[in-house]
């Protein structure tokens, strides 16, 4: 079921959250709301479920225009950043929560139920309180409980920000597959360039309540069309009014056309990943990334005289 | 603080058990006691009631002079009861410049104790309401659920602990309370006599034991409700781990 955001503009007092949006989710993508804090990208998803209501412009899901209906009428399925849980519910009572509101027999509650506790992997779970689970554990809660209802849009508010680092990449590659599995037209926001990048189809990245760009993982990374988009996905390096990548530059020991002189600062060891930070004669630095066996074969130490140039830069008007 | 609850039994058994019985079970003091709970009974229902929905105002609503009506609150705790009492009595008596007339009735008696004990309820759900994020209400709206069954699905259960503090302290106060009652209940024996003013009574006719005795059971009863509430508060919170 397809998302169409007109002209959509919110301010929260003389702050201008959404400033002009305009967006197309196609039925059955996954599109990833990207964006530091402030930049709108919340209070959009939030438009979308109903739980804010645009200053102006309109909301459709599926071709009908939702934009003054109440959230319980939208068919949306939302998954919040701090679970949200109903404390006081079991695993089971929370899944089956959306379903009991839609006074559903109890043998399909909880046949239902079942299939999502396997969905999510809480098989066992059921009688726990949310109390009781960890925190990736009540985050797949959250998702199923959201799920129950058969949502026409799955909207995820930076769902995996409270997790630590190893729980949020499980539960992103698990996202993706999920995703794959139902084809539930699917929004999430984050903050967060390389979740947006390994999960989203479309990725939308929004600056201060602007959109600054809309494109594939690819298409942002390397076809940026502002400052803020080459330098918000991925690392960039800017030499005077350019930008080149860390992996953009080439090192060598001895002069070649074009390149310029630069010190060796610092080398980092990141495994196969080295990085190599450089003070360029004018006093700017630049940082290098290469991999361990490019470095080894310069044979790089601080305080080292080397040539550098860029292979690819890149000018903003 | 064990002390004086300790001299109270002792005392109340200076003549033997079978006076200790004589003082709580002859009729006046049966149909004292009866009044005392039954009102008290009502009055922590209406707080519970109306004080959740005051707390919710004063968190969720905005308006003009809420500090003001927030401070308000606490006046009763402040305000030394017999001054409540007079005060009561003067604004609902039978001088009443309102036109309501409630002295000397049991309406007048459940008046003064609902006034003592808002506070408790009030100030027991209020932070807790403060706590609650807004989360949990707008999954429930997001699920299809109606405004009046979030109420009570999503944010009745969480308050019902702080409600149940409330309604526990509000109960122990009310049947002890003696300052607002003593004016306006007119202590008619039979029909407006409440224990804590019977109590009174017995004192000042020199019967100490007998008093300490209908205070003894009155300690009892607070205690074990107190305890029950406990136990309920308990068996709501459990999921808490």
């Amino acid at each position: 079921m397809s998302i169409t955001v007109r002209n959509v503009g919110k301010r929260f007092g003389s702050f201008v959250a959404l400033d002009n949006i305009n967006l197309e989710v196609e039925t059955g993508s996954l599109t990833a709301l990207l964006g530091p804090s402030g930049s709108g990208k919340s209070t959009l998803l939030r438009c979308i479920a109903g739980l804010e209501t645009p200053d102006e412009g309109e909301i459709l899901i599926s071709g009908e225009d939702v934009t003054e209906s109440a959230p319980q009428k939208r068919g949306v399925g939302f998954v919040f950043q701090h679970y949200a849980a109903f404390k006081h519910m079991t695993v089971a009572k929370n899944i089956a929560f959306g379903l009991e509101v839609r006074k559903r027999p109890q043998e399909e509650i909880d046949k239902r139920v079942e299939e999502l506790l396997e969905l999510v992997q809480l098989q066992g779970l059921a009688k726990r309180f949310p109390a009781q689970l960890s925190g990736g554990q009540r985050q797949r809660m959250g998702l199923a409980r959201a799920l129950a209802v058969d949502p026409e849009v799955l909207l995820l508010d930076e769902p995996f920000g409270a997790l630590d680092a190893r729980v949020r990449k499980e539960l992103r590659a698990w996202l993706r597959r999920l995703h794959d599995g139902t084809h539930t037209t699917t929004v999430i926001v984050t903050h967060d360039q390389e979740e947006a990048m390994e999960v989203a189809d479309q990725i939308v990245l929004m600056n201060k309540g602007r959109i600054e760009q809309i494109g594939g993982p690819r298409d942002l990374y390397e076809h940026p069309a502002t400052e803020f988009v080459m330098t918000f996905v991925g690392e960039a390096n800017r030499v005077g009014g350019n930008y080149v990548r860390p992996h953009d530059i080439s090192l060598s020991l001895l002069p070649v056309d074009g390149s310029e002189e630069a010190m060796v600062e610092r080398l980092v060891h990141l495994g196969f990943e080295v990085r190599v930070e450089l003070v360029r004669h004018d006093g700017n630095a630049l940082w290098v990334q290469m991999t361990r066996d490019e470095a080894d074969q310069l044979e790089l130490e601080p305080r080292q005289i080397v040539n550098v140039v860029a292979r690819h830069s890149r000018t903003f008007g | 603080m064990l002390l004086p609850l300790a001299a109270l039994v002792w005392r109340s058994t200076d003549r033997g058990g079978h006076n200790f019985w004589f003082a709580i079970s002859n009729p006046q003091s049966i149909a004292a006691l009866k009044l005392t709970l039954i009102v008290s009974a009502i009055v922590v229902l209406l707080n519970a009631v109306f004080g959740t929905i005051v707390a919710w105002v004063l968190v969720r609503d905005d308006f003009r002079g809420k500090s003001i009506v927030n401070a308000l609150i606490d006046l009763p705790f402040a305000l030394p009861t017999i001054v409540a009492g007079l005060t009561l009595l003067a604004l609902y008596g039978p001088k009443s410049p309102v036109g309501i007339d409630i002295a000397f009735s049991r309406y007048g008696i459940a008046g003064a104790l609902l006034f003592v004990t808002l506070p408790f309820v009030v100030r027991t759900v209020q932070p807790v309401l403060y706590e609650l994020d807004t989360d949990m209400e707008e999954a429930a709206a997001s699920l299809g659920a109606s405004p009046p069954l979030i109420f009570r699905r999503v944010i009745l259960p969480v308050l019902i602990p702080a409600i149940l503090s409330g309604v526990a302290m509000s109960f122990a106060r009310a049947i002890g309370e003696i300052g607002s009652v003593i004016l306006i209940s007119g202590n008619l024996p039979f029909k407006t006599q409440v224990s804590s003013v019977y109590i009174t009574g017995l004192i000042e006719s020199a019967n100490t034991p007998g008093a300490a005795a209908v205070s003894v059971l009155l300690l009892a009863i607070s205690f074990v409700t107190l305890l029950g509430i406990g136990g309920i508060r308990r068996y709501v919170t459990r999921h808490d781990a």
